[in-house]
């Protein structure tokens, strides 16, 4: 793995299970990984700058805080404006993530993703037809697949030996 | 650590809950007693908020606590892939996905295309190796759909 010290790989592992619920959680992964609890902190600080850690955060199930209508939208944009229309749908307040992925022709068409959460199907509906005017006529074709189940969710993960 | 949650969970939150759940999506302090500063945040005890966490934590309304890893930065990567498990053999099919731990995260969806999952790997070669042992202990094929073009604008959700 790029640029990751043992040590920086040490305190990665230790919180892979999730940051322990006491106190001085930075503590436990120091009395782990066997440095000091400032040292942590100051690694983790840096992985951050880095951009290796995004953020040290809770991750909600959306359908536990009533967000039970959860949608992909997915639309087939005529790829000379793809970037510009996935930039707008990417802006709109309440798309949580765009992304831009290859089709796959013939049975997958679309080429924009865009995740759209709300608490019944008919306000995802409204929110898919907000995309839709702003996609306009270089949108050939969408679809929505809504989620029915989470099957599992636990994140990346390193592996113990490294890469 | 493979809890299957469902859809509709039904777990009560209080507005405290939802104040908790909207500061940690946030962010949590690098400090040495980082609930402590939460928790003055927020205006509680700090044993309050470590025990609301723990709750939701047990109960799969707070799925994941700790340090969100870019792959990309690591010399990893992200790929989405979908496949179409017949109805019949769903259920096997995701004890199968799931057990990869490259897979990071597995949904059920309303499509053809009914398993759409993400394999977070430390190399972009082990995305293909592993989406092709996904595809011999299958017999399904994995349709892989690579970022391009990222449209960031976080992932928070309003509790």
């Amino acid at each position: 793995m790029s640029g990751l010290d043992s040590i920086d790989r040490s305190i990665i592992e230790a919180t892979q299970a999730g940051l322990a619920m006491t106190p001085r959680p930075y503590a436990e992964i120091a009395r782990s990984v066997g440095i000091g609890e400032a040292d942590v902190i100051l690694r983790l600080g840096r992985l951050m700058q880095r951009g290796v850690i995004r953020r040290i955060a809770i991750a909600p199930n959306h359908y536990a805080l009533g967000l039970t209508a959860n949608g992909m939208t997915v639309w087939d944009i005529e790829d000379e404006v793809a970037s510009e229309v996935g930039r707008e749908v990417g802006a709109l307040p309440f798309v949580t993530h765009c992304y831009l992925r290859p089709r796959a022709l013939p049975s997958w068409p679309y080429n924009l993703f865009a995740m759209v959460h709300g608490t019944t199907r008919d306000e995802v509906e409204a929110k898919r037809r907000e995309i839709a005017l702003l996609a306009g006529p270089a949108c050939r074709a969408c679809d929505i697949l809504y989620s029915k189940r989470i099957l599992k969710k636990t994140g990346l993960r390193l592996s113990a030996n490294g890469g | 650590m493979m809890a299957r949650h469902p859809m509709a969970a039904n777990i009560a939150l209080n507005d405290l809950d939802r104040r908790i759940v909207n500061v940690l999506q946030e962010g949590f302090p690098l400090v040495a007693a980082p609930f402590a500063a939460v928790a003055a945040k927020i205006d509680i005890p700090e044993s309050q908020l470590i025990a609301r966490l723990q709750r939701m934590t047990d109960t799969g309304v707070v799925t994941r606590f700790g340090p969100f890893l870019d792959a990309a930065a690591m010399g990893g990567a992200f790929c989405l892939c979908a496949v179409a498990a017949p109805a019949d053999r769903f259920e096997e099919i995701a004890g199968i996905v799931d057990g990869f731990p490259q897979v990071a995260h597995n949904y059920e969806r309303e499509h053809a295309l009914n398993m759409w999952f993400v394999l977070a790997t430390e190399s972009p070669e082990e995305i293909d190796s592993t989406a092709l042992r996904i595809e011999q202990a299958t017999g399904l094929a994995v349709l892989r759909f690579p970022k391009l073009e990222e449209f960031f604008i976080g992932f928070r959700v309003a509790a």
